[in-house]
């Protein structure tokens, strides 16, 4: 859990460095043996050209110093062979590629701009065009236009375009739901200006992967109608060609169909490495910068600082806090060293814009911090674990709960309610299946759950937005835990559910005494709950008050004025029983 | 519903929540022709019946406020207003055009008199394409080119207060930045009738004031006629000449906003100000 920075944030980072940072040294690699690739095919023909057709008299000879890989049966170098091949090779492989691209293209942008009547049909029959092979189109294709170069490339990127069709209308489908592409067709932009202004060049990314995959299928498919003799004919040769030649002669010169073999070999890999290198770039979820992949999958934990204070927290305090300092994966600070404690029974409010490195520090008190962040303290003592050390799970999870933002993502939406409730319990409270039944079951009553053994058998999509927090609540309560922290709990709710929500962490509060720390952009919200109140901005706290005292005739920081002076109030005026002239 | 509801109020109302009259309207600005006219709207999507008889007028240089809660209906409303969504019954005029029935040329015309400013500034914004691309689009939706439209271009955006940013990116800029520039957008086709849908929900309050100033300003000065909506009663209250709360469908209560804030008439609308903390009627106390 990071911030709650709103969704697109990835888009704010500058595409340049996502590229640099994604050219691992395999992409790099296979940039690299395309580089070579594209060097032989443009020189290989000039310099080899006549070495390649030059016939002589050492007809199917085995390699040689004058002829490495040996001869084919008329005599003809066929080192010479396979690297002039590779000029017309890739230029099929390019022409066929770009065919599939654009016949495919156009036809699914076509079909999104068609009306449904058209749209639903085509689509079905692109779809049916994909489970196809290629090369059995393309064999019907070469058979019907005959054989050859141009014929070739046409069958085979005839053959591929139904993919790049299909990727298209789904693309410019999902593309087309979002906001830009509404508000253009409300202005009265046409659909086909649409689609070449805004869908287009929004589906470049996916487009360029499918092309890389898409030109190493076309290079095996135009390989193999020439090995079975539908593609290239003499005098013109390809890797394919050059393939059926040496098949002749495999069991007295096997050397020959090296040349040709490895050749397709290392064309292959080096578009497939910068394919996946280009995946890797356009999927955001493997874009950790500088992280090892070993320590990504454990949350963090906070390391101990130079000067750490251990002993017990006494008296009221439950939580105490000394010189909290996290920071990012480049090492800039994002909470600058804070202090802060909590009372037993106290509700301490976290107020905050988004950045202000709130959620980070309710995190780290739960030892759950991206793996990203480095975090350390002097001291962090909740009741009697010190969280600096290693915490046992089973205390951890005892003595701290969490509610999140988002009741619509915190369930596990494939499993019951009551399944993933009990987890928790049965895990770490070591309770059979029955008791944490019966656990639940009461905690539902607890928050008033209508009907709580139908909720249990319930999955969370049958719950409202405002039952599911209800029971994120109750599931953080099941395990008496000694602090509970709420993270913008109310954020996602209506005003009116929002209100039963805090109702309910009051009551808890009152009941139990347990300590909240609640977090929150809302002042109004923080004021109406908490007990104390800290404002925090830019990994600072700049100013804690008691909320009673969150007015601007109490608070000291021009910040938390600012902040209280922007916070819209509902304003009850003196009604105008005329009905007449609000403003 | 609620405790605190008065016995008047719920005389006025029958039990379902049908709509109350909004006699009480009885304004006297300058200028009483209707904007926005819509009657006997009723939405259907197969099964759920969106929106329940619903009679909303906006006047001239007014701005209404929809207040109403999650699946309300404020927004499907908004989408009839624009013509993206099509009534199941009932008629909606928008400046003297039947919104479902354009014809030929009157599809261009309600294009510039009537914008809907977008939700989220971080998709209402095309990547690809400069702030100045998707302003000249919007100027000149067939043939749009910066270079033809500078001068608009420059003065909506100098209206919200981002003056030489035409030449860059929506990545180069924070939310509320984005937000305004939406805003510009709307503003440089010159429309006379704005739908602000839930624009300031995405923002920090200090950014949502910012805009809040921003769009009241506009509105004054180019003396526009906007249709605010926003689940935030404070956002609202602020903004807004008249309120209409919406509730399942149904508008269930129509009036000046000091009426509505001051005197609300229906139980609904009383739970809904109750449930704002700060609030008089707010209480974490069980009842």
């Amino acid at each position: 859990m990071t911030e709650s920075i709103p969704k697109g944030v990835a888009d704010r980072t500058p595409q340049a460095s996502r590229w640099r940072r994604q050219l691992n040294p395999l992409t790099i690699s296979g940039l690299a043996i395309l580089l070579v690739l594209v060097v032989i095919a443009i020189v290989a023909p000039t310099v080899l050209g006549d070495a390649a057709q030059a016939l002589t008299d050492n007809a199917t000879m085995g390699p040689s110093r004058e002829h490495l890989l040996g001869t084919d049966s008329l005599g003809r170098d066929i080192f010479a062979r396979t690297l002039v091949a590779t000029r017309l090779t890739l230029l099929m492989t390019v022409g066929a590629t770009a065919l599939s691209i654009i016949v495919g293209v156009v036809v699914g942008i076509g079909l999104w701009l068609a009306p449904r009547p058209i749209r639903e049909p085509g689509l079905r029959i692109v779809e049916l065009a994909v489970t196809f092979p290629g090369i059995l189109l393309a064999l019907i294709i070469a058979a019907i236009v005959g054989q050859g170069v141009i014929p070739a490339v046409i069958a085979i990127g005839l053959g591929g375009a139904p993919a790049f069709a299909r990727l298209a209308a789904n693309l410019a489908a999902k593309v087309s739901r979002r906001e830009f592409v509404q508000t253009a067709r409300l202005l009265g932009v046409g659909p086909v200006r649409i689609a070449m202004r805004h869908i287009l060049p929004n589906m470049s990314e996916p487009m360029l992967i499918l092309m890389a995959s898409a030109f190493g299928a076309s290079l095996i498919d135009l390989s193999g109608l020439s090995f079975i003799g539908l593609g290239v004919q003499s005098p013109q040769f390809d890797f394919g060609f050059l393939l059926n030649d040496a098949l002749h002669n495999i069991y007295t010169h096997p050397a020959q169909v090296f040349g040709p073999a490895v050749m397709i070999t290392v064309t292959g890999l080096a578009i497939m490495l910068v394919g996946d290198g280009l995946a890797a770039a356009a999927n955001p979820r493997s874009s950790m910068p500088g992280v090892p992949w070993t320590r990504r999958a454990a949350a963090r934990a906070v390391e101990r600082a130079a000067t750490t204070i251990t002993e017990p927290t006494t008296g009221d305090r439950l939580l105490e806090i000394d010189n909290l300092v996290i920071s990012g994966p480049t090492g800039q600070p994002i909470v600058k060293g804070i202090s802060f404690h909590i009372d037993r029974g106290e509700i301490l409010g976290l107020v905050g814009e988004s950045g202000s490195g709130k959620s980070l520090t309710a995190m780290s008190v739960a030892r759950l911090l991206p793996s990203t962040l480095a975090a350390s303290a002097q001291r962090m003592q909740l009741g009697d674990i010190d969280l600096i050390h290693r915490v046992p799970p089973k205390q951890l999870a005892r003595a701290v709960s969490l509610v999140y933002q988002d009741p619509g993502s915190t369930f596990d939406p494939a499993l019951r309610m009551g399944g993933q409730l009990s987890d928790v319990l049965r895990v770490h409270l070591g309770m059979t299946r029955d008791e944490a039944r019966e656990r639940i079951l009461e905690n539902f009553r607890a928050v008033r759950l209508t009907d709580p053994e139908h909720r249990y058998r319930q999955h969370p999509h049958e719950l409202s937005g405002g039952m599911r927090q209800r029971a994120m609540i109750s599931s953080a309560l099941n395990v008496d835990p000694l602090l509970l922290i709420a993270d913008e709990p109310t954020t996602a709710l209506d005003v009116t559910v929002q209100r039963e929500v805090l109702r309910l962490l009051k009551q808890q509060n009152l009941t139990q005494r347990t300590a909240i720390l609640f977090i929150s952009h809302d002042i109004g919200v923080v004021k109406a709950l908490c007990d104390r109140v800290m404002v925090m901005r830019h990994g600072e706290i700049l100013e804690e008050v008691a909320a009673a005292d969150l007015d601007p005739d109490h608070v000291r920081h021009p910040y938390t004025r600012q902040l209280l002076d922007a916070t819209p109030h509902v304003e009850v005026p003196t009604p105008d029983l005329e009905g007449v002239g609000a403003r | 519903m609620t405790a605190t509801m008065t016995s008047a109020a719920a005389d006025d109302t029958t039990m379902d929540g049908t709509a109350m009259t909004d006699s009480s309207v009885t304004d006297s600005t300058p200028d009483d022709t209707a904007i926005a006219e819509i009657e006997g709207l009723n939405v259907r999507f197969g099964p759920a019946h969106v929106l329940h008889d619903v009679d909303l007028q906006v006047r001239q240089g007014r701005t209404v406020g929809l207040v109403g809660e999650s699946g309300s209906g404020k927004s499907t409303l908004a989408k009839v207003l624009v013509g993206v969504v099509r009534p199941s019954a009932g008629t909606v005029r928008v400046a003297g055009m039947d919104v479902h029935r354009l014809r030929g040329k009157e599809h261009f015309a309600f294009r510039r008199r009537v914008q809907m400013i977008p939700q989220d500034p971080f998709s209402s914004l095309d990547p690809r394409l400069t702030v100045g691309e998707s302003l000249a689009e919007a100027i000149d939706p067939g043939r749009a080119t910066v270079r033809r439209h500078h001068d608009r271009i420059e003065e909506a955006l100098e209206r919200v207060k981002l003056p030489g940013v035409a030449g860059r990116y929506p990545h180069e800029f924070s939310g509320g930045q984005r937000q305004r520039i939406a805003i510009a957008r709307a503003l440089a086709v010159r429309p006379e009738f704005i739908i602000a849908d839930e624009i300031t929900s995405a923002l920090d309050v200090s950014v949502q004031a910012q805009v809040l100033d921003l769009i009241a300003e506009l509105r004054d000065e180019l003396r526009l006629t906007m249709i605010f909506i926003s689940h935030n009663l404070a956002v609202v209250q602020e903004v807004s000449d008249e309120v209409a709360v919406m509730s399942r469908g149904w508008i269930v209560e129509h009036d000046t906003a000091d009426n509505v804030y001051g005197r609300p008439a229906h139980p609904y609308t009383r739970l809904l100000l109750d449930s704002v903390p700060g609030c008089p009627g707010f209480t974490l106390d069980d009842q």
